[in-house]
């Protein structure tokens, strides 16, 4: 189960970064970059899982007293919760700048950005 | 075409690292250290049923306090950004088309209930699955229907603001609290811990996390309206 999502985190990845490599229009790189984002924290709950077990919140499945041997690592899905409130923070702040990229030159194709380009 | 040549041989490479990674992993059969010490400690130093809100709360609450800064810069810039150069009383007088019978009537009903929603799950951070981030994302999607039947309704900026600063205000004097009343900054027992799994346990917790979801909801509210603004290009 672990391996499963594991590698449908990075094969997430791959796609993302493919598609941000590969396309031309600034929005479906932005797109293409959440994908590996979302890649990324699929990746990093799967590290967390441990078989058999279940989530970390205590209640009647889930005595006190046992609780270290019946839940899950809790860790990387406080990790992943910040990462993924920071990812649309991250979104938001590429699609307010791909606006502006729109405004000054009329295009989203990132070829049409050479000003740093050498 | 040698471009896509390149790209391919990059991710194939990559891939390859990705696949090692994958085959070498061994899951643990127990937790480690720390992920055990926040297993054992939580009920009785914190009082939260979900062991995750108690991380990112009290164990790891500075932690969480700079993410809210982090999402606060975000929207602050997002804000400067697009607001930077834009035409005074906004609006091309473009007429949209109205959004639609089903849209309007949709909004009109879910809007209340997603609001509900919202605060229910940051409410319940501690207990159940869920919390201040989620519950304030909840928030800023009741504002996104707002925005989707109608995308040159005007949000108040001046209210998404007061809303923010003062759920950061009170979420840092919480922590300042802590330091006064309790072990230190952010420390949870500044008011009693309570009986496990009721919803007023777990001393400050729900207060805490009530704030960041008023917070993160009007930050990615502030975000939306400021993408919204843009309409009129």
């Amino acid at each position: 189960m672990a391996y499963i999502a594991m590698a449908t985190g990075f094969v997430l990845i791959l796609i993302g970064l493919y598609g941000a490599l590969t396309n031309r229009n600034i929005l479906r790189m932005i797109v293409a970059f959440t994908v590996a984002n979302t890649g990324v924290n699929l990746v990093m709950v799967a590290v967390g899982y441990l078989h058999g077990r279940t989530a970390p919140i205590l209640d009647a499945s889930v005595p006190v007293a046992e609780a270290a041997e019946r839940i899950i690592d809790p860790v990387p899905q406080a990790l992943v919760l910040t990462a993924i409130v920071i990812g649309v923070g991250v979104t938001a702040l590429m699609l307010a700048y791909a606006y502006k990229l729109y405004e000054s030159k009329r295009t989203l194709d990132i070829s049409a950005f050479k000003d740093l380009k050498w | 075409m040698i471009r896509r040549l390149f790209v391919t041989l990059l991710l194939l490479g990559l891939a390859g690292v990705f696949a090692g990674l994958v085959v070498s992993y061994s899951p643990d059969e127990t937790l480690n250290l720390s992920a055990r010490y926040y297993a054992e400690h939580t009920a009785q130093d914190i009082g939260a049923a979900n062991i995750v809100t108690a991380i990112i709360v009290t164990f790891r609450g500075l932690d969480t306090l700079g993410e809210v800064t982090v999402l606060f810069l975000t929207a602050a810039i997002v804000g400067l950004v697009l607001s930077h150069g834009r035409r005074e009383g906004g609006g091309s007088g473009r007429e949209l088309p109205p959004a639609g019978e089903l849209l309007g009537t949709g909004t009109r009903l879910l809007v209340p209930l997603i609001l509900l929603l919202g605060a229910h799950v940051f409410v319940n951070g501690h207990l159940t699955p869920g919390g201040g981030f989620q519950g304030g994302a909840i928030l800023a999607s009741a504002i996104l229907l707002l925005l989707l039947t109608d995308p040159l309704r005007r949000i108040s900026h001046r209210l998404i603001t007061a809303i923010e600063s003062t759920a950061g205000l009170v979420f840092v004097g919480i922590g300042v609290l802590g330091i006064v009343l309790a072990g230190g900054f952010l420390d949870n027992r500044i008011l009693p811990i309570g009986n496990l799994g009721e919803l007023f346990s777990a001393g400050a917790i729900p207060i805490i996390y009530s704030f960041i979801g008023l917070k993160v909801g009007a930050e990615f509210s502030s975000m939306l309206a400021h993408l919204s603004e843009t309409e009129d290009l």
